[in-house]
């Protein structure tokens, strides 16, 4: 069966645009899956909602196809516990493993495939509590005695999968790094200096939001998505606000749409700025690190002036902006916009003419377009291994659809293009920011929402920076959140790093990350 | 040895000592102005070393009394070495006393123990310092001890500071070898003292570091000391460096502590051309791909093999 049929079975969800749900049972769930796998389709995300009775769940898969966006929900067959409650997709869409893994730390129900060892759950809490799980009993809340360590769920073996032969040996890195970066753990197997295989073991940051968004209300909670990843505030608040929105039936003015997407874009400027100088900097280049960071400085305080915050953290609200963007700031953002171009033109000419830095970029840590397609990496990495998939341009929302902003996409799939991406989007970002700015349209910059009735479900879908973010909202009695599941395309891309490193050199391995700069606490959550 | 020398002796010594901290924050100064960057002041080493040195030293429980010792060896090595290089006089007893593949031989000590310190430990990024400083360190010394077989070749010597005053001393003439050497010596001092584009010597990635990783264990004063004669090693290579291809101004012949003063201004106009020259080096150039620090070294070892022909084809 095409997806066509599953499509048109499906109600239509609010939030996004061009999203449908439609609740299956296990066997529907496995041919939908299927055929979304066979006409080249991508998981999104999964999540799931654990009722309060063990056997009241459901699970949700979002999938992309053909820039539609399909909501598969399996209720029933949630029963929470050891046993599998539902068929797992790994087969078909590897990134479904990891995801899996992390719905049964939260929530308890299992998937029926093969890896049960633990991805969110690092010891914090005993193996049969579950934070998302209704009315689960809590963890004990009284401190372990002295010498009881052996209660202690700290103390567990991951098992990595071991790489033996000849001269074979691993390297532990992480989670506490030199640097004073996010943690995650890293183990390699290599011969020499050469990689035969990397494991991610990531985790560490997470800070349990997803049961925290259940303890706030409707309409204050998109400050918590703002705070899902720092980096990445505008998209999380966004997509958190156009679920709700949706949910409420209200339609954001268009003064409002146009300031959104300027933080957006200026999101994005700034951390293409601060990438290219930390991949500068990684290849041992410093004097781009200096150069990139003073652009983002100034545009960060370009922001704080005309935003009052230099990272966007409270910039989205229901209903529209926190502040409107007045003529003095109009100017401000516009001549900074033009002077980064400027600049940014140029350290691109010494970027590309250095031998150092072309030999360091170009055919190191290769994903192919086959492989990422396999994987389904979406985002930024995606784009560069030939993956023409960008939210705001195939499935566009106000006001994406008056801007058309140009995709950007790259066959290489080496740091080269991933460099060469961020450059490009970066100019491109620079000419829509010019160009709301330009044409900002007249009306509020912002209006009432009222909080969407019980039971309401709604997704919110925003190309972020580093890929799409996705915010699936569930509301409950009284303005509350019954269930909200924030998604960064990161989790899809994680695994993409582990085989973009193999066959490469050990030193090399810092700048291949860099050149994703996946989300920690974004995947994390 | 008779007392008298050893006023000037240890007045080079304490010098060496006194501005190597120095030389490594006038690099570090030179570096930051050429990315346009407000500097650190050439003073932040010092201090750097003073907080290193009140602070209580942490020491892996499985840590043996090699990996205690090391730093003293390794420093020690340095100093000596300091007293060996002729960088303010000539007849200096310590200078007198042995010759430049004695001085290759010391250099080749401090590695083997900073080395065989960061194996002790046993922890990953240790055994990865060490292992990829021994790639480093056997191609970088047959390129050092080329380059100084030209200088010798030349004077018809092996002691340092008989080269040095051969060379400060002879007719003018064009020395096309040592234009060849001076290269390949240059290519040695940036790998031998982890500089880019072999090291990079103010990155935080554990994985990309040589020299940074054998230092991974260390802390306060054990690191103070080890940062030190990283410092004193880079000051070393350049002294050779002066010895060999700007000898001029060096203190010649029996020496007093004024002669020895004398020479002060020239040695520190010789750093900071030094400094500023190897800044520029280091802001131009990215980091190599560790495979290709091979290739770096083994063009060093031809350029001193280049000069050590030029050098026979122009006698012959």
């Amino acid at each position: 069966m095409p997806v066509r049929k599953w499509w048109e079975r499906a109600r239509e969800v609010p939030g996004a645009p061009a999203m449908r749900g439609l609740g299956v049972t296990a066997e529907e769930w496995m041919l939908a899956a299927s055929d979304v796998a066979a006409a080249g389709g991508r998981l999104l995300s999964m999540w799931a909602s654990a009722g309060g009775e063990p056997s009241a769940g459901a699970v949700y898969a979002a999938y992309l196809s053909d820039a539609q966006v399909l909501i598969l929900e399996l209720s029933g067959a949630g029963q929470r516990g050891r046993e599998p409650a539902y068929p797992g997709l790994e087969e078909l869409f590897p990134a479904a493993s990891r995801m899996q893994r992390a719905v049964y730390d939260l929530s308890g129900i299992r998937s029926s495939d093969p890896d049960r060892r633990p991805w969110l759950r690092h010891g914090g809490w005993a193996e049969d509590f579950h934070p998302l799980a209704g009315a689960a009993r809590r963890p004990a809340e009284e401190p372990a005695a002295e010498g009881s360590a052996a209660k202690e769920p700290a103390a567990e073996d991951y098992a990595f999968v071991r790489v033996e032969g000849e001269g074979v040996h691993e390297i532990a890195v992480g989670p506490v790094h030199a640097g004073t970066i996010e943690p995650g753990h890293f183990r390699f197997s290599v011969v020499g200096e050469k990689v035969l295989r990397l494991e991610e073991r990531l985790g560490y940051t997470h800070k349990g939001i997803e049961r925290r968004f259940t303890q706030l209300g409707l309409l204050e909670a998109h400050r918590l998505a703002a705070r899902i990843s720092g980096d990445s505030a505008v998209a999380f608040s966004w997509a958190y606000c156009q679920a709700l929105e949706g949910m409420a039936g209200c339609a954001i003015p268009p003064r409002a749409a146009a300031i959104r997407a300027l933080l957006l874009e200026l999101e994005r400027i700034a951390n293409h700025l601060g990438d290219l100088g930390a991949l500068g900097n990684d290849a041992g280049f410093a004097f781009g690190l200096a150069q990139f960071s003073r652009l983002k400085e100034a545009l960060l305080r370009a922001l704080a002036a005309a935003f009052g915050q230099r990272y966007l953290l409270d910039a989205v609200v229901p209903g529209g902006a926190r502040v409107d963007v007045s003529a003095r700031a109009e100017r401000a953002l516009g001549a900074c916009a033009d002077s980064i171009a400027r600049e940014a033109a140029e350290l691109r000419g010494i970027y590309e003419d250095h031998a150092g830095l072309r030999d360091r970029f170009a055919g190191t840590g290769v994903l192919t377009p086959a492989l990422a397609a396999r994987l389904g990496v979406l985002g930024l990495a995606a784009r560069a291994s030939g993956q023409p998939i960008d939210a705001r341009i195939d499935r566009p929302w106000a006001p994406y659809g008056e801007l058309a902003p140009r995709k950007v996409v790259r066959d290489e799939g080496d740091v080269a293009a991933r460099v060469a991406v961020r450059f490009e989007e970066l100019e491109e970002s620079l000419r829509l920011v010019r160009r709301i700015l330009g044409a900002l349209p007249a009306g509020p910059h912002a209006i009432e929402v009222e909080a969407p009735a019980d039971g309401a479900f709604g997704v919110g879908l925003i190309e972020g920076w580093r890929g799409p973010v996705l915010i699936a909202l569930e509301a409950g009695p009284g303005g509350a959140i019954r269930r909200c599941h924030p998604h960064d395309s990161s989790v899809q891309a994680w695994p993409a790093l582990e085989h973009a490193i193999l066959g490469n050199l050990v030193p090399d391995f810092p700048l291949i990350n860099k050149s994703f700069n996946l989300a920690y606490s974004g995947a994390d959550a | 040895m008779r007392p008298a020398e050893l006023i000037p002796q240890g007045l080079e010594i304490g010098a060496a000592l006194a501005a190597a901290p120095l030389f490594l924050g006038w690099v570090n100064q030179c570096r930051a102005w050429l990315s346009n960057r407000r500097a650190p002041s050439p003073w932040l080493p010092y201090r750097n070393m003073r907080k290193l040195f009140a602070k209580d030293a942490v020491l892996a429980e499985n840590a043996s009394a090699l990996f205690r010792a090391a730093p003293y060896i390794v420093f020690s090595t340095m100093v000596v070495a300091a007293g060996i290089i002729p960088s303010m006089g000539t007849r200096l007893p310590l200078v007198a006393a042995s010759d430049a593949i004695a001085l290759v031989g010391l250099l080749a000590t401090a590695r083997v123990f900073l080395s065989l310190a960061a194996m002790d430990v046993g922890t990953a990024f240790g055994t990865l310092g060490a292992r990829r400083e021994m790639m480093v360190g056997f191609l970088a010394e047959p390129a050092l001890l080329m380059v100084i077989f030209v200088a010798s070749l030349i004077s018809a010597t092996t002691a340092l500071p008989a080269i040095s005053e051969h060379l400060a001393t002879q007719t003018l003439r064009l020395n096309p070898s040592l234009a060849f050497t001076a290269v390949a010596f240059t290519l040695v001092l940036l790998a031998e003292n982890a500089r880019i584009p072999v090291d990079n010597p103010a990155t935080h990635l554990e994985l990309t570091m040589i020299h940074e990783a054998m230092l991974i264990e260390y802390s306060a004063r054990h690191l103070a000391l080890m940062e030190w004669a990283a410092a004193l090693r880079l000051f070393n290579y350049a002294c050779i460096g002066f010895a060999l291809f700007i000898p001029w101004g060096v203190a010649a012949g029996p020496i007093g502590p004024v002669a020895l003063l004398l020479s002060i201004p020239v040695l520190t106009a010789k750093l900071a051309c030094a400094g500023a020259g190897l800044a520029v080096i280091e802001t131009l150039s990215a980091k190599l791909r560790v495979m290709r620090v091979p290739e770096f070294l083994a063009t060093a070892f031809l350029f001193a093999v280049l000069g050590l022909l030029v050098h026979v084809l122009s006698r012959s």
